[in-house]
């Protein structure tokens, strides 16, 4: 084994802070108990596996996949509920800007309730709501779509449990490392301390990173409020220095 | 004291119940977008070995997870990304190298329609085994599992495999591979918890 100089490469991915993720077993979250793997994660460092991802172009949208108030709505009508406008800038540790990142979500409606199958709870399907949409962010890592205000919803976990008002969010970056899902709430939710999936995030400052403000500057008057919400990937190491042990 | 001023990666959330009305909503009924994301994986004639992947995830107890989602991404026959990233050469112009799956609606199980990946160098300058990186969600998953999809006829690569022989438990290294059903189809099972846990990548 011996150190060789090489050229400079693009760094590989910043290693992903595992004590500030949410452990894989949290028991208040009862679905996580037979689902948490026991065995420690091998660790190593990011390949050409993690580091390429595919390309989702903006050529893929539709003029309303942003638009959850009216891209499942009947010619002429549109979702019930509080109109409003999230938006934000995908970034990476960085602090830069990710462009064209594929950002998806998918919502309960007005009522807190889904439109799937397996749902059960008793609020009002919304026949002109769908609750999915999908954006590709722009040069700076922005994105901006339109909907409606989300319910909570009553789920089985406890006796008496209930999700805060939520979007689910789907991240796609440049590197398939940096895939990643993760939910936004809304400032001021009194469902926000007592719910148990929010809660297997370890701090205070992780919470605050998944709630979103009002932001009444991109409010649309007599039309929408806004709620902005940024979201950060992993960023890659940048470093011009960078010796290697060859055989390692 | 001066203070780094990184950012830090958003926290997990669960994909919870749901995940299939936001990345495959046609599957659930809600027909929007033209048809679902990564459903297919091949846009024209391809090169290399045409394979099929199926496989189950498996919770704790053995019972298969019917809400989880399975994303593979993976180099074409030539060893090649089509990817921005990819600066070795320009890959396969009629295969994606991603897919996703929802699994079947009642027995869970995942199925890929794909090529049989060609081997890709580790930082160092050292060959992989032809692998397939696998990514799943699903309620009760608080961070998306990270594992790879090896082959088990590929026993000479694997045999030197940077990743494989890495591993402490040696015994183990079977819950990375997939095998063959039949020809040209792979059962690759995923176990979440359990004597047969996958081994899963913190990468
Ligand atoms: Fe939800």
């Amino acid at each position: 084994m011996s150190l060789v100089n090489t050229p400079p490469r693009t760094g590989g991915f910043i290693p992903r802070d595992r004590s500030w993720q949410p452990d894989a077993l949290t028991p208040q979250y009862k679905t996580s108990v037979r689902r948490s793997p026991q065995s420690a994660l091998l660790s190593f460092p990011s390949t050409l596996s993690e580091e390429t991802s595919p390309v989702f172009g903006h050529a893929m949208l539709g003029e309303l996949d942003n638009d959850l108030i009216l891209n499942y709505a009947k010619p002429g009508e549109s979702a019930i509920g509080p109109r409003i406008i999230v938006h934000g800038r995908v970034l990476d540790e960085n602090g830069r800007g990710v462009p064209g990142a594929l950002v998806e979500f998918w919502q309960a409606n007005a009522g807190g309730r889904y439109r799937h199958k397996k749902e059960s709870y008793q609020a009002a399907l919304d026949p002109n709501f769908g609750g999915c949409g999908r954006t590709i962010t722009g040069e700076d890592g922005s994105y901006e779509f339109r909907t409606i205000y989300p319910g909570p919803y009553p789920w089985p976990n406890g006796m008496n449990d209930w999700r805060p008002a939520h979007i689910h969010f789907s991240l796609f970056g440049h590197g398939f490392a940096q895939r990643l899902i993760t939910q936004m709430y809304f400032e001021g939710d009194p469902h926000i301390p007592l719910c148990p999936i929010l809660s297997t995030v370890k701090s205070q400052e992780a919470i605050d990173a998944l709630t979103a403000l009002l932001d009444m500057n991109r409010t649309v008057p007599m039309d929408s409020r806004a709620f902005k919400f940024d979201m950060v990937l992993r960023g890659r190491r940048q470093t011009y220095f960078e010796n290697r042990t060859e055989g390692l | 004291m001066q203070r780094l001023d990184y950012l830090r990666e958003s926290p997990s959330q669960t994909a919870g119940p749901y995940v299939h009305i936001g990345c495959t909503p046609n599957f659930t009924g809600i027909e929007i977008f033209g048809g679902d994301l990564g459903t297919s994986m091949k846009t024209g004639p391809v090169q290399g070995e045409e394979i099929t992947i199926r496989g189950t995830v498996f919770d704790g107890t053995g019972t298969p997870l019917r809400d989880a989602m399975i994303e593979i991404w993976q180099p074409d026959a030539a060893g090649l990304f089509p990817s921005a990233n990819e600066t070795r050469g320009t890959a396969d112009p009629n295969f994606t190298g991603w897919g996703r799956s929802p699994g079947d609606m009642v027995t869970g199980e995942f199925t890929f329609e794909t090529v049989k990946p060609g081997a890709v160098p580790y930082p160092d300058g050292r060959m992989q085994a032809p692998h397939i990186t696998a990514w799943i969600v699903a309620r009760g998953i608080n961070i998306g599992l990270h594992t790879r999809i090896y082959f088990a006829d590929e026993e000479a690569a694997n045999a030197t495999d940077p990743i494989l022989t890495r591993l402490e438990h040696q015994n183990r290294v079977p819950t990375l591979l997939a095998r063959k059903e039949a020809d040209g189809v792979y059962r690759f099972d995923i176990h979440l918890q359990g004597p047969n846990e996958t081994v899963f990548f913190d990468i």
